[in-house]
């Protein structure tokens, strides 16, 4: 099969982009978005010109180094799934397809299809941990844990920190990946004790980065490859309300 | 950090203000839409209900100031959030496919301008009595005998407009929508909105906001239809010339009599 | 060189705790003087870093992706094992250890191995408190399944990505303490070169991967744990940028590389599709517990596999292995498929596949019993493949998946240069010639968490505590020449190929002649085509592209170019190795039934090879084996 890729380039973070449009020919409808893009970078190469840099690692759909909006959707048409795991077969032969990196203030360009997601880093660094120092834990089934809230914990923590979340919401909202990121923690009683002060300073960092608002719409979940649910940023409005209510009427030590 | 920054500061705390004031309004509306609803009853029940609103005074003008806070928090966050979520994004996409957000989600905005500006309106026209000349502003005589505003020949002149009905029906239709959307927000951003009971609740907030159009369209219906009419003979197009069983004792001779002896109890 | 292991004297499960008392410690009070490099964040690296900075050292963490999170770690499906014996079905850290030594073919050290399987318990207590979301009865206690053939249930799991849950565990630690300013960290930043001050590892030079910056960065101690080197195959389970670099640039400087030749192959992975191929897709071991594999009985039988009557299919690990079948180890498993394709009786457009099929499990146990116990993996097949293994059968072929090999190190972890540890997949310390299902992520935390917090400050407490070294010292400056020198002699090369051609070429050779079954004649002519191809890369590799930018196929010339020259000391490993064990299988040494032929009483030894220049060949030092507690027994899954 043959497509047409409409490929967005950007030398670096501070120069303008445009797109170019390359034919990718000889196609064979197994092969992953990834590797037509490999076969596409090979020819460039071959001809002197400089491949197409876009981010990926392990391929597999579990590491949320992929992005790219393909076609408009990140992640390219398919549901429930990264780049990586979109397949030529999703498309048809003669096929334009629009290739663009996630954008977002909080997630700026740094060459071509590749994202600067660092403001994740930042949100995780505020928040997103249960403080258990190595060697003074207790054993672990001395805490146990409902069946139904470990699943619900692994359903949230199943996130790949990919960011397609962002780069479908129409505000670039990060509000999916820190409510997932917060409520494994929260849901889990080792959770607990750090329960409202994570929340705060998670939405604090989530804010100061630069992302936009939830408005409620839900095109995170949709595009997420994890089909991560937006009950979770419910979740976290509940926990955040609730950690800022109680602020004002507990007591705290000197 | 303190609840004053969490509300108007944090992304959250924005929407959490939008909710409640969203909440608050929708409590205005659809008291709004009971108390209009009397038009379909004896013209004196609705004049003597808005004769009672405005007969409150300061608690009026409290409640008034207090809905103008609450209709302005509700907009100026609205603007605030969408001047965030803008900079947030400031070089779009130059293809971007809807994957799940609904119609009426993505346009909250543009059918919450229309509404503001409606709102404007019939403010000007109602409240401030200013967009038509005083013959649309008639008075009437309650069965008590005291002299009020005519507000139910007020709403069916202003009815009769076939511009200002239009202009109504898409105004309540877009707000139906924006409802639509907003109900079910206001409970996700309060932390509410579970899986569990998701499904019932967009259902009962799709029915609540129909019903709320149908109800409002009703009176529009009722007045293009002719089944509303003006009953004070004082005011142009008085259309009941027979004493009909809903007029009762209200008679025009009656309705003119008693304006008359209020007339002169004034004088 | 003499390899000292180190090994404390004394009763096996007594050495550790021995050791720890025997160890020096560093006063609380002049922690924070101390500065540790760690580079990679995957398990080893991410828990070793955060553990480090809680202990109150100055912690750099480096890591060339763009977030801690996206090591390879992530990718490990299975699970953890760990000895609680929490089934009650007799399991114990003797037991573990046991079957952990007995899998790695009797080729790894005991004490390292009972270590490994001391510490286990506390990985699960730790990792739990980090909020990992283990699988769990509805009682609520952790549940825990058999895996990789081991008779009792000592694995936890965390639904098919218990890799990428413990990692977000170690990884939120770490972020923790980079919040907090005790670790400083440097995403995007690929380790290049080690610095190596008057003998002791002292520094790193790196290079931005978006800016192109190469820096130098100086310290007290380098930790390395950097994964392994699969990729050297170009086509595994491994992720795309997995690579040798870091503990190649260790071993040029000094750090002796030990067993390159251990290559584990997962026999049950997606089969090639196509030249395009960039990687290869692990499908997990359980599926063999329903599944039976075969292959047609005549050669080059292209008929779809629902068409091939019974009487016409070899279910041949069942025929070789009557009482184990289809959960034979992978090492057999592996080397059973290879020997039905190299006899013309391979599946699919290339050949080179088996089948795995459900029909008897489906007619058995009914389509939705199959769908609840396999139904994701069954989908990432029809993902991959656009097939449906409901309808017939699934294609397999084993695939590199894991590396034992690697930089050695003594019982405290640290490699032959003073001052650089090693941790995690990147060392070889305890899987001997072949690793067993769910200890990967074991070894890695035991590491991090439990190993190196006690034996770094050891090292530490003899370190002065003046600041680390200054990086315009001679060291830094030589090694950043180095740098970029290598860089820009790539850059300027201007040749026709492409980097990833090469890469290919190489993978084929060592997949050919290094690959499941390895022989002298081959290994002989792997050793004359690596460096030959090697000359080639050097003459005509074509690298677009500026140093100054973010520059993918840079980064991949460098990994390439080291790879050449680790391939062929794999080689050089394998055929030194007379005998087969493990993942290494030398067609000369079988049995008449074909099972791998250990020799003991010649080579129970590790293999370590020092770097003697580019155009030397490597000296051949080994660290001979002893077994105090544990009798060599040869392998049987008759």
């Amino acid at each position: 099969m043959k497509v047409t890729l409409r490929v967005w380039r950007q030398k670096d973070s501070q120069s303008a982009g445009q797109f170019e449009e390359y034919d990718a020919d000889g196609l064979n409808p197994n092969m992953s978005f990834l590797e037509m893009l490999d076969v596409v970078n090979e020819t460039l190469t071959e001809k002197g010109d400089e491949p197409i840099a876009f981010a990926h690692d392990c391929r597999e759909g579990i590491c949320g180094t992929c992005s790219c909006m393909i076609d408009g959707k990140p992640h390219g048409p398919e549901s429930g799934v990264t780049t990586c795991q979109t397949y030529m077969r999703s498309f048809k032969d003669g096929d334009v397809i629009t290739v663009e990196p996630f954008r977002g203030s909080a997630f700026p360009v740094q060459r071509d299809l590749i994202t600067d997601r660092d403001a994740f880093e930042k949100i995780m660094q505020a928040g997103g941990f249960i403080t258990a120092r190595a060697g003074s834990c207790q054993d672990a089934n001395a805490l146990p844990i409902a069946k139904d809230v470990a699943d619900l914990a692994m359903d949230a923590a199943s996130c790949v920190g990919c960011g397609a979340c962002v780069a479908a919401c129409k505000n670039s909202s990060a509000m999916l990946f820190v409510s997932a990121k917060a409520g494994q923690l929260n849901l889990l009683p080792q959770g607990q004790p750090e329960k409202d002060s994570r929340v705060l300073n998670m939405v604090a960092a989530m804010d100061e980065a630069g992302f936009g608002n939830c408005t409620n719409q839900y095109e995170c979940s949709a595009a997420c490859p994890k089909l991560i649910s937006e009950e979770f940023i419910s979740k976290l409005n509940r926990d955040y309300l609730v950690a800022s209510v109680k602020g004002l009427f507990e007591s705290k030590a000197l | 950090m303190n609840i004053f920054h969490v509300l108007f500061k944090s992304s959250i705390g924005k929407k959490v203000i939008m909710a409640l004031t969203g909440i608050i309004l929708f409590g205005f509306v659809i008291g709004h839409l009971t108390g209009n609803l009397q038009i379909f009853s004896h013209p004196d029940k609705i004049n003597a209900y808005a004769h009672f609103l405005e007969s409150l005074g300061p608690a009026l003008w409290a409640i008034r100031l207090f809905l103008l806070a609450v209709v302005v928090l509700h907009i100026w966050f609205a603007a605030q959030l969408t001047l965030e979520n803008r900079r947030a994004r400031p070089v779009g996409y130059d293809k971007q496919i809807t994957l799940r957000a609904t119609l009426g989600s993505r346009y909250m905005r543009y059918s919450g301008v229309v509404v503001l500006a409606f709102i404007v309106y019939h403010i000007l026209h109602f409240t401030v009595r200013m967009t038509h000349g005083p013959e649309a502003y008639p008075m009437t005589i309650l069965a008590d005998g005291a002299a009020v505003r005519d507000v139910h020949s007020m709403m069916v002149l202003g009815f009769q407009n076939p511009l200002l009905s239009v202009f109504y029906l898409i105004s309540v239709g877009l707000l139906s929508w924006h409802l639509n959307h907003g109900l079910v927000s206001m409970f996700q951003s309060l932390g509410l909105r579970t899986r569990v009971w998701t499904g019932a609740l967009e259902k009962v907030v799709a029915a609540i906001c129909i019903l709320y159009f149908l109800g409002n369209a009703a009176i529009v219906v009722g007045v293009m239809s002719g089944q509303v009419r003006i009953q004070n003979p004082q005011v142009a197009g008085y259309a009941c010339r027979t004493n009909c069983e809903i007029c009762g004792a209200r008679t025009a001779e009656a309705i003119t009599e008693s304006a008359e002896t209020s007339e002169d109890n004034q004088s | 060189m003499i390899l000292d292991s180190k090994i404390p004297s004394g009763p096996l499960e007594k050495k550790w705790d021995k050791h720890i008392m025997d160890g020096k410690l560093v006063n609380p009070a002049n922690k924070r003087k101390y500065e540790v490099i760690v580079v990679g964040t995957g398990l080893a690296g991410a828990s070793a870093a955060s553990s480090l900075a809680e202990l109150g050292y100055t912690v750099k963490a480096f890591t060339f992706h763009d977030s801690p999170r996206r090591a390879h770690s992530i990718s490990a499906q299975g699970g953890i094992n760990a000895s609680k014996n929490y089934q009650n079905d007799g399991d114990s850290v003797y037991r573990l250890f046991y079957d952990t030594v007995k899998g790695g073919d009797f080729r790894s050290r005991e004490a390292n191995v009972y270590r490994l399987a001391q510490v286990s318990s506390n990985i699960i207590d730790q990792c739990t408190a980090l909020g990992v979301p283990f699988a769990r009865e509805y009682g609520g206690l952790l549940a825990n399944r058999s895996f990789g053939g081991a008779q009792v249930s000592r694995t936890f799991y965390a639904r098919g990505q218990t890799g990428q849950q413990l990692l977000l565990g170690a990884y939120s630690g770490l972020s923790r303490q980079i919040g907090l300013g005790n670790v400083q960290s440097f995403p995007n930043n690929e380790m290049l070169e080690l610095v190596v001050i008057d003998g002791h590892a002292r520094g790193i030079i790196t290079r931005n991967v978006i800016t192109g910056a190469i820096e130098r960065h100086s310290a007290h101690s380098v930790v390395l744990a950097t994964g392994g080197y699969g990729n050297v195959f170009y086509l595994s389970t491994n992720a795309l940028n997995c690579n040798v670099t870091a503990a190649w640039r260790a071993h040029r400087k000094g750090a002796v590389f030990a067993n390159p030749c251990y290559t584990q192959i997962h026999p049950t992975c997606i089969p090639v599709s196509g030249d395009y191929q960039s990687k290869l897709t692990l499908m997990s071991e359980s599926l063999r517990n329903d599944g039976r594999i075969w292959a047609p009985l005549k050669q080059g039988d292209k008929r779809p596999p629902n068409q091939i009557p019974e009487d016409e299919r070899d279910y041949y690990l069942e025929r070789k292995y009557p009482s184990f079948g289809n959960l034979a180890p992978r090492d057999i498993s592996s080397r059973a498929a290879k020997e039905a394709c190299d006899d013309g009786r391979g599946v699919g457009e290339t050949g080179l596949g088996v089948y795995l099929d459900f029909k008897d499990a489906i007619a058995r146990l009914g389509e939705d019993t199959i769908r609840e116990r396999y139904g994701n993996l069954f989908d990432i097949y029809h993902e991959i493949t656009g097939e449906s293994a409901y309808q017939q059968p699934m294609r397999i072929y084993p695939a590199v998946h894991y590396t034992m090999g690697g930089l050695w190190v003594d019982y405290n972890l640290m490699s032959s240069i003073p001052g650089c540890f090693v941790l995690g997949e990147a060392n070889y310390s305890d899987h001997g010639a072949n690793r067993l299902g769910a200890s990967a992520l074991m070894q890695g935390l035991a590491d991090g968490y439990f190993v190196l917090p006690y034996t770094l400050p050891h090292y530490l407490a003899d370190v002065p505590r003046d600041p680390a070294p200054p990086t315009d010292h001679l060291e830094f400056v030589k090694a950043e020449e180095d740098v970029v020198e290598r860089t820009n002699k790539l850059l300027d090369n201007n040749g026709k190929q492409t980097v990833k051609s090469f890469h290919k070429r190489l993978g084929k050779i060592m997949w050919d002649k290094c690959g499941m079954a390895r022989n002298k004649a081959g290994l002989e002519e792997a050793i004359k085509q690596i460096p030959e191809l090697r000359e080639e890369f050097h003459a005509d590799v074509r690298v677009p592209g500026t140093v100054k930018d973010l520059n993918q196929s840079l980064e991949i010339a460098g990994r390439v170019a080291d790879f050449f020259e680790l391939g062929e000391l794999m080689c050089r490993d394998a055929l030194a190795r007379e005998e087969s064990c493990g993942g290494h299988f030398r067609e000369e040494y079988q049995s008449e039934e074909g099972e791998a032929t250990r020799n003991d009483a010649e080579y129970a030894h590790v293999s370590a090879w020092e770097w003697k220049g580019k155009d030397q060949p490597p000296e051949h030092h080994k660290e001979p084996l002893e077994y105090e507690s544990v009798k060599l027994a040869t392998r049987s899954y008759k």
